[in-house]
């Protein structure tokens, strides 16, 4: 248990949690390994799992028929995976692949959705930091919509 | 530096990607010296002249390469060109990337789409003179693998020591191991000091300016981050006036220019 309360405090999505509130979260994570090829979360399946990556590289793909698997961003160590599992009706919109042996921390959507209820404080930090990283990611998908590199 | 078109025959053609291709000429012994991150018009007879960066290394000034992507009337006709035939060549010109400045400093490179063609001769300055800088950091993105230029060369920079370097690319299909995203998303994944950090870029302008707020965001002073423009160029001397900057022009005093001098302009849509 000390040893996952130390890799929560590592990782850069968590860093800046206090230690109380890490503590609380600890009952609703567990270290998961993925081997290449694996998917973590598949398109239309329900989920309630957040992933914090640790180590390796995971696709977030889409599959568009008549045109095949497209990959539309890479996660890596440090990065988050999966915010589907706070949104009813928790519903996967993407399938992430490991690309390459993954090393993660998995949580319990339930369990942490149950902390967030129970704490409003450590709810309002994690919504807080999720919307940042949801809204890091908006700005990325504008730019790629954008589609700087195509005929000017 | 020459006025006049000087004719260069070309030595080899290489096709990059779909649309980009590279240009090797013949040069005379010693003759074409430059500093990176400067470029030369360069003259298809009969059709027209266009700016192109050079793309070589700038410790061999005897051979004088530029990769081109076809995209107006002048570029796409350049594509017909064949070993053998003859082009016009003047320059060099515009000021070049700061490599004076950067001397002792962190640096890092973040090239988009063609923007790698300029940056590929610092590059090559950079790990020539490798003792004189700190750490060496490229950043690569394109719009799909098939579109990364110099690709096979950007794998052999990350087999040598002595830099980080990443590339993605904004989409792939399954077969592709590398990075996805776009290339300010690299910039949160590289450790930075910001404090002895210099950072110099090139691609489409939007792209810099999403890289320019990303560094800045990552502490690294718009005073050292360095953007080369591209702007419609036809004298390259100060004349015409086809290129100007509001006060700068771009052909003399850049292409190259500092984030914290023209920070206002890059936001404003009628520049």
């Amino acid at each position: 248990m000390e040893d996952l309360e130390r890799l929560l405090r590592e990782h850069d999505f968590l860093k800046a949690l206090s230690v109380e509130h890490t503590r609380l979260l600890v009952s609703c994570a567990k270290n998961v390994r993925f081997a290449s090829g694996d998917f973590l979360l598949r398109e239309g399946a329900e989920t309630s799992t957040f992933y914090l990556v640790r180590v390796g590289r995971v696709a977030l793909e889409v599959a568009v028929p008549a045109r095949g698997v497209v990959q539309m961003e890479t996660v890596g160590p440090g990065d988050v995976l999966g915010l589907s599992w706070l949104i009813p009706p928790y519903l996967s919109h993407l399938d992430a692949r490991a690309v390459e042996p993954v090393v993660a921390i998995a949580f319990d959507g339930t369990c942490l959705r149950g902390k967030m209820d129970a704490d409003h404080d450590l709810g309002f930090w994690l919504a807080m930091r999720l919307f940042e990283k949801a809204y890091a990611r908006l700005e990325r998908v504008r730019l790629q919509r954008i589609d700087v590199y195509g005929t000017p | 530096m020459t006025w006049i078109p000087e004719p260069a025959r070309v030595q080899s053609v290489h096709h990059e990607t779909a649309d980009t291709f590279t240009l090797h000429f013949d040069v005379k012994a010693g003759g074409r010296r430059f500093t990176p991150g400067q470029f030369n018009m360069v003259y298809l007879f009969g059709v027209g002249e266009v700016p192109i960066s050079i793309s070589g290394d700038p410790g061999e000034p005897d051979s004088l390469v530029h990769t081109i992507r076809a995209v107006g009337a002048v570029t796409t006709a350049m594509k017909s060109v064949k070993r053998g035939s003859t082009l016009g060549i003047r320059g060099p010109y515009g000021n070049g990337w700061p490599i004076e400045e950067a001397l002792g400093k962190d640096v890092v490179v973040v090239a988009g789409g063609l923007g790698i063609a300029p940056l590929r001769s610092l590059v090559y300055h950079l790990m020539r003179r490798r003792s004189d800088y700190g750490a060496l950091t490229i950043l690569v993105g394109a719009r799909s693998p098939a579109d990364i230029v110099y690709r096979a060369e950007i794998e052999r920079w990350r087999r040598r020591a002595g830099a980080t370097i990443l590339v993605t690319v904004d989409h792939a299909g399954p077969d592709w191991t590398g990075e996805v995203g776009v290339v300010t998303a690299l910039l949160d994944r590289v450790p930075l000091r910001a404090g002895r950090t210099i950072a110099m870029t090139c691609g489409p302008e939007v792209m810099m300016r999403f890289t320019a707020r990303s560094l800045v965001a990552r502490g690294v002073p718009a005073e050292r981050i360095f953007l080369a423009l591209e702007r419609n160029m036809k004298c390259a001397l100060r004349f015409c006036g086809h290129c100007q900057y509001r006060e700068s022009f771009i052909c003399k005093d850049g292409p190259v220019l500092r984030l914290d001098r023209i920070e206002e302009l890059l936001w404003q849509r009628e520049i």
